[in-house]
C-alpha cells in the first residue's frame, strides 16, 4: 500500500495578525513535527549524500571509518553495465504499469459511473487489491505464475498453448512483474478517475445526448477533455510511485533471473544490503531522489493548476 | 439495467480471482497443490495450512500488530498538534513546512532505509520495535499532517474564537474543540497509518535481522523464498496478513475511500 499526499490547499483565511505572546505557544504545537522532520528526514538525507562520497562498508560500522572517495561511487555505478539494465527495466516497468493500469482503471471508472444495481458495492470491492500488503499480492502472483503448478499455465494449457516459464526466463519475468503491478494499481486509478467523472455535470451529457451524440462521441468530446486535469494528476502520482516500487519485485522475482527485473530501487537495495557497498547504494538512491523529485514537482504544479481552475 | 449488474459482477470476479485463488490454495492439502491440474474448489479442504501458518508466523503477526499500533500512536501524537498549528494558527514558516512535507513524501523508501540503517546502527535501534515504529512514521507523519491540516482548515473560526473568548488557551482549544470535531479525520489518518505500517516490507526487511523479532511481511518473504513446496502454508499466511485490509474495507469503507480520494484531487 502506498500513501498519497493531499494536494496543496490555499488557505481561505487571510490577514488577522496573531498577538505576539501567542506566537511562542503556537510554535510549541509545531515543535514535535519540526523535530521529526529534522531528525528523521534532514539528518538521514544529509548522511545519505555524505555516504555516497565515502567508501562505506560493513567495516565502517565497527571502525567508524569511511574514507572519502569523492565521486568514485557515482563513477562505479554509472560505469557498471547493470546501470543501463536497471534504468531500462525501470522505464519499461513504469511505462508498462502506467499505460495499462490507467487504461483499465479509466474503462472501469466509466463503466461503474453508471448507476445500476450494486454498482457502489462492486466498486468498493475492487479496492481490496489496493489495500492488501504488497508482499501478499506478490506472493499470490508468484504462486499463480508457478511454471508447473500455477493457474495461469493451467489455463494456457487448457486452451492449447504451451506453458510459459514466467519467472525463470529472462524474457517473461519483466512482463510478469509488470502484470502484477498493473493488477495492484487498477483500484487507485479507478477510484480517483471515478471521482473526477462524478464532478462532470450530468446536464452536459443530457445536452449532448439531445444533440444526438453517441456514447463514443460523448466520451471523446466531453468526458476526456473535462477529465484531463484529473488524468494528469493520476498519471503523475502513478509515475512517482511506480519508479520506486520495491516490494512487488522483491517477492515475485527478487530482481532476477539474471537481473532481468532489476530496477534502480532493487539494485540500490542489492548494492547496500547484498553487496554491503553502502556508498554505491546511496549513489543510486540519490539518482532516484532526483528523478522522483523532478516528477513530483511537476505533479505539484499540475495539482495547483487544477485547484486554481476549480476555484475559478 | 440488469445486464450491467451482471457485467459488473463478472468484472469484479475476474479482478478478484487472485484473492479467491489465495483462499482456495490456503485450504487445500499441500500435495493437492502440486498436481498438474489445479482444483478450482477446496473440496476436501484442510486447515493444515492455517495450523502451519499460526505455528510459524503467529509471533510475526503479533509483532506486526505492535509495530502498526505504535506507528498509529506516534503519527497522531506528532501530526495532530502540528496540523492544528498549520491550519488554524498563523505560524510563520508554516507554508514552508507544508511544502517540505509534500516533498519528503517523494523520497523513495529505499533511500530512507539505506540512510536509517546507518543511523540506527549507531543508535542501537536495529532489531528494535521502537526503531521500526520511528522508521514507519517517516511515511505516515507527513501524510497524516497534510490530511489533518486539510480537514482542520475547514473547522469554522467561530468555534475556536468562541472558546478563546471564554478564556481557553491554545491547548484547551485544541483538546476540547479541535480534536473532537476532527474525529473522522483522525480515524482516517490512524487507519492509513496502521495499514501502511502493517504492510511495510522495506523498513522491516532492512532494519530487522530476524534475531529478536520479524514482522509478518518479512515472514512471508522468507517463507516464499525458501523454495518450499509449502504453498498452502504460504497462502494461509497471506490470508491472515490480508485480514486487516479486508476488515477495514468492510468496517470503515467510508474512511478508506475518504483517505484515498483526499490524496489526489480534492483536499
Amino acid at each position: 500500500m502506498t500513501l498519497v499526499a493531499p494536494a496543496v490547499t490555499a488557505s481561505p483565511r487571510a490577514g488577522r495578525k496573531p498577538r505576539r505572546e501567542n506566537r511562542f505557544a503556537a510554535w510549541l504545537f509545531l515543535l514535535p513535527a519540526l523535530a521529526y522532520v529534522v531528525v528523521f528526514f534532514g539528518y538521514p538525507l544529509a548522511a545519505n549524500v555524505v555516504m555516497s562520497t565515502q567508501d562505506y562498508t560493513v567495516k565502517s560500522f565497527y571502525t567508524g571509518e569511511a574514507p572519502f572517495v569523492g565521486l568514485a561511487n557515482y563513477a562505479a555505478v554509472f560505469g557498471n553495465p547493470l546501470f543501463s539494465t536497471a534504468v531500462l527495466n525501470t522505464v519499461l516497468f513504469t511505462a508498462g504499469s502506467l499505460v495499462f493500469q490507467f487504461g483499465i482503471g479509466l474503462a472501469l471508472a466509466v463503466f461503474f459511473s453508471g448507476r445500476f444495481l450494486g454498482s457502489a458495492l462492486l466498486r468498493s470491492l475492487l479496492l481490496l487489491p489496493w489495500l492488501l500488503p504488497l508482499v501478499v499480492s506478490g506472493a499470490i502472483w508468484r504462486w499463480m505464475f508457478d511454471q508447473d503448478h500455477g493457474v495461469l499455465n493451467a489455463a494456457l494449457r487448457l486452451v492449447g498453448f504451451d506453458a510459459v516459464p514466467w519467472l525463470s526466463s529472462t524474457g517473461w519475468a519483466l512482463p510478469a512483474v509488470i502484470l502484477t503491478n498493473i493488477w495492484i494499481g487498477i483500484p487507485f486509478n479507478l477510484v480517483i478517475l471515478h471521482g473526477g467523472l462524478r464532478a462532470i455535470p450530468a446536464s452536459l451529457y443530457e445536452a449532448a445526448a439531445l444533440d444526438g451524440a453517441g456514447a463514443w462521441q460523448r466520451f471523446r468530446h466531453l468526458t476526456w477533455p473535462l477529465l484531463r486535469p484529473v488524468t494528469g494528476i493520476v498519471l503523475m502520482l502513478g509515475l512517482v510511485y511506480t519508479i520506486k516500487v520495491f516490494d512487488v519485485i522483491m517477492v515475485v522475482t527478487g530482481g532476477g533471473p539474471a537481473n532481468a527485473t532489476q530496477t534502480l530501487t532493487t539494485w540500490s537495495y542489492r548494492l547496500s544490503f547484498g553487496d554491503f557497498a553502502f556508498g554505491q547504494g546511496a549513489a543510486v538512491g540519490n539518482v532516484l531522489i532526483l528523478v522522483a523529485t523532478l516528477f513530483g514537482l511537476l505533479y505539484l504544479r499540475s495539482a495547483k493548476a487544477t485547484l486554481a481552475e476549480a476555484a475559478a | 439495467m440488469k445486464a450491467r449488474t451482471v457485467a459488473g459482477v463478472l468484472i469484479v470476479a475476474v479482478l478478484l480471482f487472485p484473492l479467491y485463488w489465495m483462499v482456495n490454495a490456503s485450504l487445500q492439502p499441500s500435495g493437492a497443490l502440486l498436481r498438474p491440474d489445479p482444483a478450482f474448489f477446496p473440496a476436501g479442504g484442510t486447515l493444515d495450512g492455517y495450523r502451519k501458518a499460526l505455528a510459524s508466523q503467529g509471533p510475526n503477526l503479533l509483532s506486526s500488530v505492535v509495530v502498526a499500533l505504535g506507528t498509529v500512536l506516534v503519527s497522531l501524537v506528532v501530526a495532530a498538534p502540528a496540523s492544528y498549528a498549520l491550519a488554524q494558527l498563523k505560524v510563520r514558516g508554516g507554508p514552508a513546512l507544508v511544502f517540505v512535507l509534500l516533498i519528503v513524501q517523494l523520497i523513495p523508501g529505499i533511500v530512507m532505509a539505506n540512510a536509517l540503517y546507518t543511523v540506527f546502527g549507531n543508535l542501537g535501534l536495529i532489531d528494535s520495535y521502537l526503531g521500526l515504529v520511528l522508521a514507519d512514521s517517516t511515511a505516515t507523519i507527513p501524510f497524516a499532517v497534510l490530511l489533518l491540516r486539510a480537514f482542520m482548515i475547514s473547522v469554522p473560526r467561530e468555534l475556536t474564537d468562541a472558546s478563546r473568548v471564554d478564556g481557553a488557551g491554545y491547548w484547551r482549544t485544541f483538546r476540547s474543540i479541535i480534536l473532537p470535531v476532527s474525529r473522522n479525520a483522525l480515524v482516517t489518518a490512524g487507519l492509513f497509518s496502521f495499514l501502511f505500517a502493517w504492510a511495510d516490507f522495506l523498513f522491516a526487511v532492512t532494519l530487522t535481522t530476524g534475531r529478536s523479532f520479524e514482522p509478518i511481511t518479512v515472514g512471508i518473504y522468507r517463507f516464499v523464498g525458501n523454495q518450499s513446496a509449502d504453498w498452502n502454508g504460504i497462502m494461509a499466511t497471506a490470508v491472515l496478513a490480508a485480514i486487516p485490509a479486508a476488515v477495514l474495507l468492510v468496517v470503515a469503507q467510508r474512511y478508506v475511500v475518504a483517505g484515498l480520494t483526499s490524496g489526489a484531487v480534492k483536499d
